[in-house]
């Protein structure tokens, strides 16, 4: 491999690994609220892209398409937390997966209901000319996943240290009965962690269509790469999360690049999980330790 | 109360048997058989799964690649290597247990739904390879002329002697399955799911005993999945996806978690189901079962084993001040 | 020879040091009791001798077994019963089954010979079933038994533990504020059981916020505040310890 073919594949694995890492994001905020692996992330990631097609189509320009489709979402997800999961608050953790599960089967037949199974594009938010980086290429669109990725965790992290809503969800993570003490709702906190999970993940669904379509299965296997990139950097941990998912990202493009044999591409996914199997044997806190896996 | 509980026990799991068994002689009908024997595969994936989440606690998001390992399992040792069918099924089972040996040794271990994670990564890892190790597998067309079972001179071939021999076993795994819950271990196992702290504080070596209970569950889907080639003869990747894996999980939460009854009734409605959904249009099936799940979580936590204690429940609300009359043997029960 | 020993024991969480260099010892026979005002470590010793947390230095020695280096399950079938502060019952299963899972140590049958139901394993159901009925009756639950343990008010559910630790067949029994919620008349009986028990041969270690509870059934009380151990002793030497009423600021105790 050249090394403006290494550059290459960097380019494309950072751009999906961004994805996996908004959505890896999206898992962390629940499950650091709630304890609850939320087995339909997935399809929040696709309901992004789709009802950003859609407003499109209406006539939206691209950035209000973007806005409103991460605000509906986010509707979607808070419904979806006050519907389905609170009623379940005093059932336990399994039955919470479970009704994940469901959920993630309801809205994605849903949405093969109202978009069809085609996967459907949008136009890139600003051209496609690529641009030249020494003997490689990289698309504007890439740029904007790179740059909307930055400024989303960046702005989660100040909204984590600076704002005092944010310190109550941290504190609920870590301890919810001290934060009840405190006078912080536990339960706004958990819905506000639905909320912002949910649009985390569309966005970053509305910003990958353009580079490779949307479908209304396209969120189940984003979603398992994004778990396994919350594995990856320590399940609970932020920036572990975001690593996870950047890293995720380049290996996965690296492997298939790196592999001679023909046909290597259709072993692309599992790269992910057999990184999810060694992650969970080897090391279960992952890179940077995730929350709390003790031993019991 | 005339009949003693364990009587009473007896009664539903014989009148089960006799009317299961007895069938043939009623339709000679192949449709109604087949849906009969698929329901037997299906039933024998979820008593398993039914043990391990209803019982241990545990979620498995990988069950279909346990009765992927029976299906190619059998088929390829079969019709590649000319084993006989019953060996192939029991090499297949035993590999199946102890691939759910090394899942389930680091992972429930673990505080929290570690298993739910490394089952869903194994089930993909599965399904990749099925479609991928074309050498093997023979990719998405799939491995056909599976031959049929046999013992001596008679021929499962034959759709009533197939009916038998699958309920047969379904009759076994229902039977060791009750009597598992009603025991020393099963015990154990909801106690660890109640509060594994405090199991362990009473003895119970609570890792050991979940790592056992996926391992049992995963030889039960494996070998669902060897009589299920047998039956069909033919054998392809789509069968073994994820969302199998949560069909599956689906018909043991709608028919009842923690109620070996409940797999019952469970693979029997998520068997129908799907034929009248048919006449509709079978992409409403999937969004239906999604909604069933979250439903049936919700306002019907026991599944439908537990209807009628919802139903006296409603009532006892209502009536106020009648007799509260003693609620049967409870969620965990195994009548 | 002492038949547990706590032996200069830190336990450190992150930076919180809930036990500083703790040391104590219990002897065959005894009732001993653990006080200090909340957040004195008491629980968190409970969880080192019961195998569920390990120290950060130091031992715990039952007999010359060291429990920093077992599971709770090895702890519970060497000989070290407990039960817990917030309850801990098995709520969906019967008050019996609770009991009968406390035999799980003491009795052998696997899932195959659960699967085959063989004559072995219904005389061992059998015989769990009558040890589990001769607990219940112990802390006086015997005719409870097939309720649903859930269904239990909150004295029962501590004596329910007691019960079901009991099966187990404890060396040494830790509770852990057993009379918490009780009335007084029910504190009384549980005084009652907890010597009965220890007639038995049972050694008890408990933890408890009821000082009259306390004074009127232990034979030593260790005193911890803040990790610490600041005094130890009889009842009545306790009770007149400067440090001690320091301790609970005054507190009647």
């Amino acid at each position: 491999m050249t090394f403006d073919q290494f550059l290459q594949y960097v380019f494309s694995g950072v751009t999906t690994g961004s994805i996996y890492a908004l959505t890896a994001l999206g898992f962390t905020l629940i499950y650091n609220a709630t304890d609850v692996i939320n087995f339909a992330q997935g399809e929040f990631v696709m309901l992004g892209g789709l009802t950003a097609i859609t407003l499109h189509e209406v006539g939206a320009p691209l950035a209000l398409a973007f806005v409103g489709a991460v605000a509906i979402v986010a509707v979607v997800g808070i419904l979806f937390q006050l519907l389905a999961i609170r009623p379940l608050h005093s059932a336990g953790i399994l039955a919470q997966i479970i009704v994940t599960v469901g959920a993630s089967l309801a809205l994605r037949t849903g949405a093969m209901l109202i978009w069809g199974r085609e996967a459907l594009p949008l136009p890139p938010f600003t051209g496609d000319a690529p641009i030249k980086v020494s003997e490689a290429t990289i698309l504007p669109q890439t740029l904007w996943v790179l740059g909307l990725t930055l400024v989303i965790v960046v702005t989660l992290q100040l909204f984590y240290r600076r704002t005092l809503t944010g310190k109550a969800v941290r504190a609920c993570s870590v301890n919810p009965s001290a934060a009840r003490l405190m006078g912080i709702s536990y339960s706004k906190v958990v819905l506000l962690s639905f909320g912002m999970s949910a649009a985390i993940s569309a966005a970053g669904g509305v910003m990958i269509t353009p580079v490779s379509f949307m479908g209304y299965s396209s969120g189940a296997i984003i979603g398992l790469k994004g778990f396994a990139a919350a594995i990856f950097g320590g399940l609970g941990n932020p920036a572990g999360a975001v690593f996870g998912g950047l890293a995720l990202g380049i290996l996965e493009t690296l492997a298939i690049g790196a592999l001679p044999m023909s046909g290597a591409s259709g072993y692309k996914d599992a790269v992910a999980f057999l990184i999810l199997l060694i992650v969970l044997f080897v090391k279960p806190q992952g890179l940077f330790g995730g929350r709390s896996v003790e031993k019991v | 109360m005339a009949a003693p509980a364990f009587l009473r026990r007896h009664l539903a799991f014989l009148a089960f048997s006799i009317f299961i068994l007895s069938a043939p002689l009623f339709t000679g009908n192949i449709y109604y058989l087949s849906i009969l024997a698929f329901m037997a595969t299906r039933l024998m994936i979820t008593l398993g799964l039914n043990l391990l989440m209803g019982q241990a606690g545990q979620i498995s998001l990988g069950h279909a690649a346990f009765a992927g390992i029976g299906a190619y399992g059998s088929a390829i040792m079969t019709t590649r290597w000319n084993m006989d069918p019953w060996l192939a099924m029991l090499l297949s089972a035993a590999f199946a247990a102890a691939i759910a040996g090394l899942i389930g040794v680091p992972t429930l271990k673990l505080k929290g739904h570690y298993l739910a994670m490394a089952t869903l990564g194994f089930g993909e890892i599965v399904h990749i390879l099925l479609v991928q190790l074309k050498w093997l597998t023979n990719g998405t067309d799939g491995i056909g002329g599976i031959p049929s079972l046999a013992i001596g001179s008679i021929d499962f071939g034959e759709p009533q002697m197939f009916h038998w021999l699958v309920w047969g076993v379904v009759l076994i795994m229902l039977r060791i399955s009750l009597n598992l819950v009603d025991s020393r271990v099963g015990r154990s196992l909801r106690a660890l799911h109640r509060a594994e702290v405090a199991a362990m504080s009473l003895g119970v070596n609570t890792s050991f005993r979940k790592v056992q209970v996926l391992m049992v569950s995963a030889v039960f889907a494996s070998i669902a999945g060897s009589f299920y080639v047998h039956y069909v003869h033919y054998v392809s990747p789509v069968s073994y996806t994820l969302t199998f894996s949560v069909i599956l999980v689906t018909t043991v939460v709608i028919g009842g978690l923690g109620n070996v009854w409940g797999a019952v009734w469970g693979s029997v409605l998520m068997m129908l189901l799907p034929e009248y959904l048919k006449r509709y249009n079978q992409d409403y099936t999937l969004l239906v079962f999604g909604v069933m799940l979250i439903l049936i979580m919700i306002f019907l936590p026991g599944g439908l084993v537990s209807f009628k204690t919802l139903v006296a429940k409603m009532r006892e609300r209502l009536g106020g001040a009648r007799t509260a009359s003693a609620t049967g043997p409870g969620p965990t029960g195994g009548s | 020879m002492a038949l547990l020993r706590v032996e200069n024991v830190t336990k450190r969480f992150g930076g919180l040091e809930a036990l500083k260099d703790v040391s104590f010892s219990l002897h065959e026979g005894q009732v001993k009791a653990l006080i200090g005002p909340n957040g004195a470590g008491k629980t968190t010793l409970f969880n080192l001798v019961s195998g569920i947390d390990r120290p950060t230095s130091g031992h715990v020695f039952f007999r010359d077994e060291d429990l920093g280096r077992l599971t709770p399950h090895a702890a519970s079938r060497l000989g070290v019963g407990r039960t817990f502060q917030h309850s801990k019952v098995f709520d969906d299963m019967s008050v019996l089954d609770n009991v009968k899972v406390g035999r799980y140590g003491r009795s052998h049958a696997g899932v195959f010979s659960a699967f085959l139901t063989l004559p072995r394993h219904r005389r061992e159901e059998k015989a769990i079933s009558e040890a589990s009925l001769r607990a219940l009756r112990r802390v006086g639950l015997g005719d409870r038994a097939h309720e649903s343990a859930g269904n239990l008010p909150v004295g029962d559910r501590h004596l329910l533990e007691i019960a079901r630790s009991l099966a187990s067949e404890p060396t040494v029994l830790l509770l852990d504020e057993p009379a918490a919620g009780l009335n007084n008349e029910e504190t009384a009986q549980l005084a009652e059981i907890v010597r009965r028990v220890r007639d038995d041969g049972v050694t008890i270690l408990l933890v408890e916020h009821d000082m009259g509870f306390v004074m009127d059934i232990s034979d030593e009380v260790v005193v911890l505040d803040y990790g610490k151990k600041i005094a130890e002793g009889p009842p009545l030497m306790i009770r007149n310890d400067e440090e001690v009423i320091k301790a609970y600021l005054g507190e009647d105790i």
